[in-house]
């Protein structure tokens, strides 16, 4: 591992899901309140990152499986325009993800409201920059499945422990100690960064 | 436009809706019973120390003639601080104003000037009809997966009534919203527990037997609404029906507790077939199922013949008759309207089952003619109908007119429209201010109160 800022460029980008109270955390400090239990909060952050972790892995995975029939710059030029398309439709029609999981759903159910959160968000597009330099850091080109497997599963590891420990604090704080009040005020809108966010990914890729 | 922060008017919990400021103004539907001139959307001033406290300070009218406005919404509210949808950079500044005759939809703008609201889109009957199938649009609430319309009847004006959805950024008509209605045929009024995935929607007629007013034959032969719909919100799934049995008729607004951990809401029956009496009734998750029981009755009052309507000269009473109920922010205390007597009652619903009278005042009704302190004219006709809470929960405004087709069936004379404001004791108690008793202008007649910022019949709340 010779180069350590792809991981961290991982472990931030996991933060930044975390911050998103749309990504999770404001949906178990929610249960929490309407059970009044803050057992049901730590609970409910494990089906969050393991939805979060099942969409991200799956991007990374046809990412890496792409790597094995396209060349690096093919590569690079197809997910940069999906993740451009994306950014350009959110940029224009906004976030309109309507995920049918209610209030009482159940731990299935949060993962499944999760993995689809971050899906329609294009979570794992965000982290594609990362993961090629690190298939590229151990071959002189993009790395055969064999590497970038174990290679992607890592980032999805390091991604989804920052984001769960981001996710796992915040809530701590806005259960037990700030309260509602502070979505008033704090919740900045996390879908224009997102937006942001992935059209900075997408130029990064063209230009690396 | 999204915007950086949450809409300031948006809370996360009843709890704390309850602390938000003060409106300053109420918009107020207002409708040409002749369907001569346009209805409108007027503005009222309800700040005390403004100088034009308790007048019309403005007012939209809408391009036709004939759409009896009626139940009208925000495009946006606290719902949209919910974990499972999030959309909370959305604007609360659109008031979505149907038409129930005419079933047409009209986006007001109200952010440039509130005083001078704008009419930025018109959605006509035929897109309607295209993308949901439905007419005679009723009711308007913001929630879950955009704005929810509900309309009494199909595109043709026969059953099923149901409800669809309208995108909050574009108004785009997005469709139908039931994927199973079950048995539901007709539709009134619909509200929801979003703590519990829980829709609930009301029944009335289809339009033949409302447009021209409320028909005997059909009333006497029970065949108005009288059942409650529970549908699972998440799935769009009809999933209980409770048929409120021959005896209840016009089974109407429903009033679910704010507090989204309560399983328990309010809903008024108009009338009774047997003596004419009015009823609250409220429902409540018993297991796994949802169950009624009646909790209020009130009962008709003998009346002088003479001083009554054809209809309901024979029975020498006057029917309650409650068309609205209403219910305060911190779940403590309902309002019921009765148009027929003219009383508007407070009671403390602490417990759901036992509520208590804890205030009443008279104005209008069929008989006694009540009037206002500050009212020039000395016998005022219609009564309480449409009822809204300030989010404090101090202040309750009124206006007095239903439906232009039934409401000459109980005052055959017309109705003079106002609008009234009551203050609320700290432990419940009302009483008219004396200061606002707004003489509703010739040529309409006032129907639903919305207030800036919005109210107890506005939001819903995900969290406690």
């Amino acid at each position: 591992m010779t180069n350590i800022w792809p991981w961290l460029s991982l472990a931030g980008l996991g933060a930044f899901h975390g911050v998103n109270p749309a990504m999770g955390w404001l949906f178990a400090v929610a249960l929490g309140l309407h059970r009044q239990s803050a057992r049901i909060v730590w609970l409910s952050l494990v089906p969050i990152a393991l939805g979060h972790a099942a969409s991200i892995a799956m991007v990374l995975l046809a990412v890496t499986a792409f790597g094995t029939i396209l060349d690096l710059p093919n590569l690079q030029l197809a997910a940069a325009s999906i993740i451009l398309a994306l950014a350009g439709y959110y940029a224009i029609f906004g976030h309109r993800h309507r995920a049918r999981v209610g209030l009482r759903t159940g731990m299935a159910g949060l993962a499944l409201w999760s993995f689809l959160m971050a899906t329609s968000h294009g979570a794992g597009l965000m982290l594609v920059p990362a993961v090629l330099s690190l298939c590229l850091t151990n071959e002189a080109g993009i790395a055969g499945m064999g590497n970038s497997l174990p290679i992607s599963l890592a980032a999805v590891g390091v991604h989804t422990g920052a984001m769960l420990a981001v996710i796992a604090v915040i809530a701590l704080i806005v259960f037990s100690r700030l309260g509602l009040g502070a979505l008033r005020s704090a919740w900045i809108n996390f879908d224009r960064l997102w937006t942001l966010a992935l059209g900075a990914t997408g130029i990064i890729l063209l230009i690396s | 436009m999204a915007t950086w922060r949450p809409d300031p008017s948006f809370y996360p919990s009843p709890r704390m809706a309850a602390k938000a400021p003060r409106e300053t103004l109420a918009y107020v539907a207002a409708f040409d019973p002749d369907r001569q001139r346009p209805d409108a959307i007027a503005v009222v001033d309800v700040a005390p120390a403004s100088p034009t406290y308790s007048q019309i300070v403005g007012q939209v009218e809408m391009p036709n003639v004939g759409d009896e406005l009626h139940h009208f919404g925000w495009n946006a509210c606290s719902s949209c601080l919910c974990p499972n949808a999030p959309h909370p950079h959305v604007e609360r500044r659109y008031l979505v104003v149907p038409g129930l005759r005419s079933s047409r939809l009209h986006i007001i703008d109200t952010k440039p000037d509130p005083r001078r609201p704008e009419i930025v889109r018109i959605i006509e009957p035929s897109e309607i009809a295209e993308r949901a199938n439905y007419s005679r649009l009723h009711t308007i609430h913001c929630g879950p997966e955009g704005i929810y319309v509900n309309a009494l009847a199909d595109r043709n004006g026969n059953a099923p009534g149901g409800i669809f959805l309208l995108d909050h950024d574009s108004f785009d008509v997005l469709g139908q919203w039931e994927l199973d209605r079950g048995p539901q045929k007709l539709a009134y009024d619909f509200w929801w527990h979003l703590g519990h995935d829980t829709m609930i929607t009301s029944e009335w007629g289809t339009p033949d037997t409302f447009e021209n007013g409320l028909v005997p034959e059909v009333l006497l032969g029970s065949k108005y609404g009288r059942r409650l719909h529970f549908w699972d919100l998440t799935k769009r799934k009809h999933v209980q029906e409770i048929d409120f049995g021959e005896e209840h008729q016009l089974v109407f607004e429903l009033r679910p507790a704010h507090d989204p951990t309560k399983a328990y809401g309010f809903v008024g029956c108009v009338i009774s077939l047997k003596d004419l009496s009015a009823s609250i009734w409220t429902w409540y998750r018993e297991g796994d199922k949802w169950a009624v029981k009646k909790v209020i009755e009130i009962p008709a009052e003998p009346a002088d013949p003479d001083l009554l309507p054809p209809v309901l000269k024979d029975f020498k009473a006057v029917a309650p008759l409650v068309t609205d109920i209403d219910l305060s922010m911190d779940d403590r205390f309902l309002y019921v309207s009765c148009w027929g007597t003219g009383d508007m009652i407070q009671y403390d619903v602490s417990d759901p089952f036992a509520p208590k009278e804890t205030g009443r005042v008279r104005i209008g009704g069929i008989a006694s003619r009540a009037s206002h302190p500050k009212a020039s004219n000395g016998a005022l006709n219609g009564g309480p109908q449409m009822v809204e809470i300030s989010r404090d929960g101090k202040r309750v405004y009124f206006t007095n007119s239903l439906y232009g087709a039934i409401d000459p069936q109980f005052y055959p004379e017309g109705i003079d429209g106002w609008m009234v404001k009551l203050d609320v004791g700290d432990n419940g108690g009302i009483g008219f201010d004396e200061n606002f008793f707004v003489d509703w202008p010739k040529g309409h007649r006032p129907h639903q109160v919305r207030l800036e910022g919005g109210d107890c019949s506005s939001d819903s709340y995900c969290y406690p």
